[in-house]
């Protein structure tokens, strides 16, 4: 076996239990397991088995709360009950959802092209489960600690352009391609921004591993990229196409969307996928800029990264409850002239620090820290300008203005309508 | 190489989540830009002027308290002030500022839904707009403490109003109120400068004053513009000349400048009935059945008479014959009369702005097609 | 679009989110352990003890606890409240209703107990189905026989059930609200606690003795 597979300490747990191999774990103290060791291949084919379904079905379960927590967080920022109908508190009310989904009829539309039609919410929830295996989620909890960890992650997360494309092409709608062709350059311009904001994280690291990016943590990195930060948020919330940037599920837009045509258990692996991309932005977000499991001694790894997550998913759905929707050339512009400017600003600014102090210490990374957040503060203030908001103002009204309607003499101002009314007569019979 | 594109017609039809009720946009665009816009309406018409002419007096306030919904004592009040002026009746003084209370109270419920609904289709997901609920929910709980219904009230009787309030109002209209300026406080200080907000509504959909007297748009999309016409002042009606209250004016005659009005009547409504408060007498609600009979027959004649309505100048227009029912009743709906720039205000603008303009004109369609 | 406006936005929001929720959970709402043990009226500690099924159903979150809708007195119910007591068979709700969905069939007969002894109330339907609960019969009524009543779930699974008959109406309990009748509030009335047994409560004056009709209708005309 591979030596990332030993230095798995997951995977060496299970498999040391299953094939009780020597070579491998006579550190661990196992001696025999539970099959001979001729059979180590079939010890290979479980450990893997056991390792994805754990995963999976981990996703999918965290998938489920979150699915009811959020609509719980919904109705708190509303000061209201979320659902608390099914289950204690609520709780089987996504499995509600799920049972539903299923047995809605499967419409496909006479026009559309069958086998991308089937393939679309295949293309679009396979990525999202995908970029869960190369984050860790404790101390050893992964599935593999690639070295191109951050590219693999960026890589996989742009499959979702094409299958948003597939999914409405496929369809053979019209507005569901206008619709669709918005949604794609919202996730092309936004790919930019979010890959080149880990840049400066990658070069504080020193490789892109995701492992070595959290040992390299001993201030959080969001201490000391702020701008990094606040660009990766944004464009991974933009990557999501949640709000402010979700004029795909806009319904009061396009009544259609691309997801039109999409029926019963398409249109909820495509609902699916929405939500696993959250959990694993989140988990990105935790890994890169919050110190991923990294903590203080006595309570375990595990509890730290799923605490920073719960924060991090907070703020997602916060901002989603808050802020109206940005027009699609208002997105857009946000993208190329707001946030690309705030990427470059930032890797030359982590670039001139790097060369000062190449392999930074905690002290030298609060002095970065120190440097980096005057920096974020204005860069972002002559943004904000270079953007054009306006500013709330009273209005003034012009003084010498004519005041409509021109007050004339056969119109006194106290009265508009004579005391008298004025009678005509009446036509005759009853009524 | 020169691009050809084709314009595309969409139906965004009756049954649609952003249009307030039943309205059907037949919209031709070309890429973002919108070329064309066809408004259709009638969905919701149920043939009120008709059906007057078969009711008393006293029945057709239950059939106005319907055309408008979110508004409905100023559906009322407009078409009681028409019967009086008709008939001749002389209001008593404690129903005129009790029915004034109602008016006001029910302006900010309305103008409550016209904000919430128009931030809910910009996309706030319905945070806003549940906020401006929650009061609206306080306010029909004063109307259902004082005529026992939330919406379609039937509070008014030719005379003034048919009950007086119970000893519960007054307290819980107090506090009502200062939920209400709490409210209106928070939603300004959460949307008024929120900066997604201004790039999405400023200086969209602009009209020139000219075009809005042109076309007798009232209301506060004239206000908007600049025009200082509100009927409160211009030609008060029952006790309007007894309160005191500003004139809310914006010049740019963009959506921001309709809601940022509607926003400020909110307040300017509630300064009006702390005044009525202040100034009410106690007597009689309703002039008494030896003065003005359960069934009213009004001499034969004609009367018009609008007032501020939340949208606008709601008028009627009643012609009698003498007889206990209208020979034929009329009404200057707002919503419709504001419906007709609608095209002028789209044309040129982008397809996002669609549904923000249109929440921006406040219509109702219960008015529009009565 | 980016600016101070957007935190003081967020900060609005997460205010809102520290305030409990306005929902008014109808028809029940579900409540711990601590809950279920305040509506069986006892100490937490002897509700584990007396009632451990039913505190394990509280503690897993299945326990509910019903809710009553705040009305008011004169809200105006979708029922109504008749008094064949007082009833004279003058239809006047019938000729006041804008609709027309009261449907009054009376003969002369005497009967002792009504207040006017000359008709009898052979048929008195009201269509619910149609009507718009408007109150203007209620309004109309001279002797405070009909009265707005205050349920509001009155649906039925057919639609010729909607139609309220008189022995529905004098056999249902009498909770009239308080609208278009101050003297309900004047005597401090509740209709959801209480319901009104004796006809002579519900009217606004004592009936007038033979002497004040003499002197009214006859002596000073």
């Amino acid at each position: 076996m591979g030596e990332s597979l030993i230095a798995n300490s997951l995977w060496r747990n299970i498999y040391c239990v299953l094939a009780g191999d020597s070579s491998v774990c006579a550190d661990n103290g196992y001696s025999a397991g539970f099959l001979p060791a001729d059979m180590a291949w079939l010890a290979f084919i479980l450990t893997a088995a056991a390792i994805i379904g754990l995963w999976v079905n981990g996703i999918l379960g965290g998938v489920i709360v979150l699915i009811w927590g959020e609509r719980r967080l919904f109705g708190r920022f509303q000061s209201r009950t979320g659902p608390n109908r099914w289950g204690p508190w609520g709780t089987l009310t996504s499995v509600a959802d799920a049972v539903k989904t299923m047995f809605k009829e499967d419409v496909v539309p006479k026009d559309a092209d069958r086998i991308l039609f089937n393939l679309a919410p295949i293309m679009i929830a396979a990525p999202a489960l995908l970029v869960f295996s190369v984050i860790p989620f404790g101390i050893g909890t992964y599935v593999a600690d690639l070295n191109v960890g951050v590219l693999f992650i960026m890589a996989i997360t742009s499959l979702t352009t094409l299958a948003v494309l597939t999914a409405a092409w496929s369809s053979g709608n019209r507005i569901a391609i206008l619709s669709a062709l918005r949604s794609v350059a919202l996730l092309i311009s936004y790919e930019i921004p979010m890959a080149l904001a880990v840049v400066g994280v990658i070069m504080l690291a020193g490789s892109m591993s995701l492992g070595d990016i959290i040992a390299a943590q001993g201030v959080p990195f969001i201490l000391v990229q702020p701008l990094g930060f606040f660009v990766f948020f944004l464009a991974a919330m933009a990557e999501m196409a949640r709000a402010p940037f979700d004029l795909t599920e806009a319904e009061s837009e396009l009544a259609a969307g691309y997801l039109n045509d999409y029926a019963s258990m398409k249109f909820g692996l495509f609902f699916l996928a929405e939500f696993m991309a959250e959990i694993s932005t989140s988990a990105i977000v935790t890994t890169l800029f919050l110190g991923g499991w990294r903590g203080f001694d006595p309570i375990p790894s595990h509890f730290w990264f799923g605490a920073k997550l719960i924060a991090v998913l907070f703020v997602i759905i916060w901002f989603r409850m808050t802020l109206p929707r940005l027009r699609v050339d208002q997105v857009l512009k946000f993208a190329w002239k707001g946030l690309f400017e705030l990427t470059m600003i930032n890797i030359v600014v982590t670039a001139i620090l790097i060369a000062i102090w190449p392999q930074p210490t905690t002290g030298e990374l609060w002095i970065m820290a120190a440097i980096n957040w005057p920096v974020a503060i204005i860069s972002i203030y002559l943004v904000s300008k270079l953007l054009g908001t306006p500013s709330y103002d009273k209005p003034q009204p012009d003084a010498d203005a004519p005041v409509y309607p021109v007050a004339s003499a056969s119109i006194p101002a106290s009265s508009v309508y004579s005391a008298e009314s004025t009678t005509t007569s009446a036509p005759e019979g009853g009524n | 190489m020169a691009i050809k594109t084709q314009p595309v017609t969409v139906n965004l039809g009756p049954q649609h989540p952003s249009t307030h009720g039943v309205f059907r946009m037949r919209v031709m665009f070309d890429g973002e830009e919108i070329v064309d816009v066809e408004p259709i309406f009638g969905y919701l018409h149920r043939g009120s002027e008709k059906l007057a002419e078969e009711r008393t007096y006293t029945q057709i306030v239950t059939l106005t308290d319907r055309m408008d919904y979110v508004s409905s004592m100023l559906n009322n009040h407009a078409y009681i002030l028409t019967v009086e002026k008709l008939a001749g009746i002389e209001p008593s003084p404690r129903g005129v500022w009790l029915r004034m209370i109602a008016s006001e109270l029910q302006r900010i419920a309305s103008h409550l839904v016209a904000t919430g609904f128009l931030i809910q289709d910009l996309g706030a997901l319905g945070t806003p707009l549940i906020y401006a609920m929650r009061e609206r929910e306080n306010i029909l709980d004063l109307f259902e403490m004082i005529c026992g219904a939330r919406i379609t009230n039937s509070y008014l009787r030719p005379g003034g109003v048919f009950m007086d309030a119970p000893e519960e109002f007054w307290p819980a209209l107090d506090r009502g109120l200062d939920d209400i300026v709490r409210t209106i406080d928070d939603l300004e200080t959460y949307l008024s400068g929120n900066e997604i907000i201004f790039s999405r509504t400023k200086g969209t959909a602009v009209l020139t004053p000219e075009q809005l007297i042109n076309a007798s748009i009232t209301g506060p999309m004239l206000r908007a513009s600049g025009v200082d016409w509100d009927l409160r002042h211009r030609a008060p009606y029952d006790y309007y000349d007894k309160v005191t209250f500003e004139r809310i004016l914006h010049t740019a005659s963009d959506n921001y400048a309709r809601y940022w009005v509607r926003v400020q009547e909110m307040r300017e409504s509630v300064k009006i009935v702390k005044q009525c408060i202040e100034q009410i007498e106690p007597g009689p609600v309703r002039p008494s059945f030896d003065d003005v009979p359960r069934l009213i027959r009004p001499p034969a004649g004609d009367a018009y008479v609008g007032i501020e309505g939340s949208k606008g100048e709601l008028g009627f227009y009643l012609v009698s014959d003498g007889g206990i029912s209208p020979y034929r009743m009329h009404v200057r709906a707002s919503s419709l009369i504001n419906l007709t720039l609608l095209r002028d205000m789209l044309i040129g603008g982008q397809f996002g702005d669609l549904f923000v303009t249109f929440g921006s004109v406040d219509l109702n369609m219960g008015e529009v097609d009565r | 679009m980016i600016g101070l406006g957007l935190p003081r936005g967020f900060l609005i929001t997460l205010k809102n989110f520290m305030r409990s929720p306005v929902t008014e959970q109808y028809p029940d709402r579900h409540v711990g352990l601590l809950g279920a043990a305040k509506e069986a009226g006892m100490n937490p500690f002897r509700f584990l003890v007396k009632k451990p099924t039913d505190s394990i159903k509280a503690i897993a979150g299945l326990a509910t606890v019903p809710v009553a809708v705040k009305q008011a007195p004169r809200f105006r119910g979708n029922e109504f409240t008749f008094f064949e007591d007082r009833c004279t068979a003058c239809a006047s709700c019938a000729k006041y209703c804008p609709l027309g969905i009261i449907e009054i069939v009376s003969v002369p007969g005497k009967i002792d107990a009504q207040e006017g002894e000359s008709y009898k109330l052979e048929v008195f339907d009201i269509d619910i189905g149609r009507c718009m609960f408007c109150g203007l019969c209620v309004e109309a009524c001279p002797y405070d026989a009909l009265h707005m009543g205050t349920s509001f779930e009155r649906s039925k699974y057919v639609r010729d059930e909607l139609i309220i008959t008189k022995e529905e109406l004098f056999d249902a309990p009498k909770r009239p609200s308080a609208w278009y009748r101050p003297q309900f509030e004047e005597k401090g009335f509740d209709p959801f606690k209480e319901t009104i047994n004796d006809h002579h409560d519900a009217g606004r004056h004592e009936r007038p003795t033979d002497d004040d009709l003499k002197k009214k209708w006859v002596d000073e005309r």
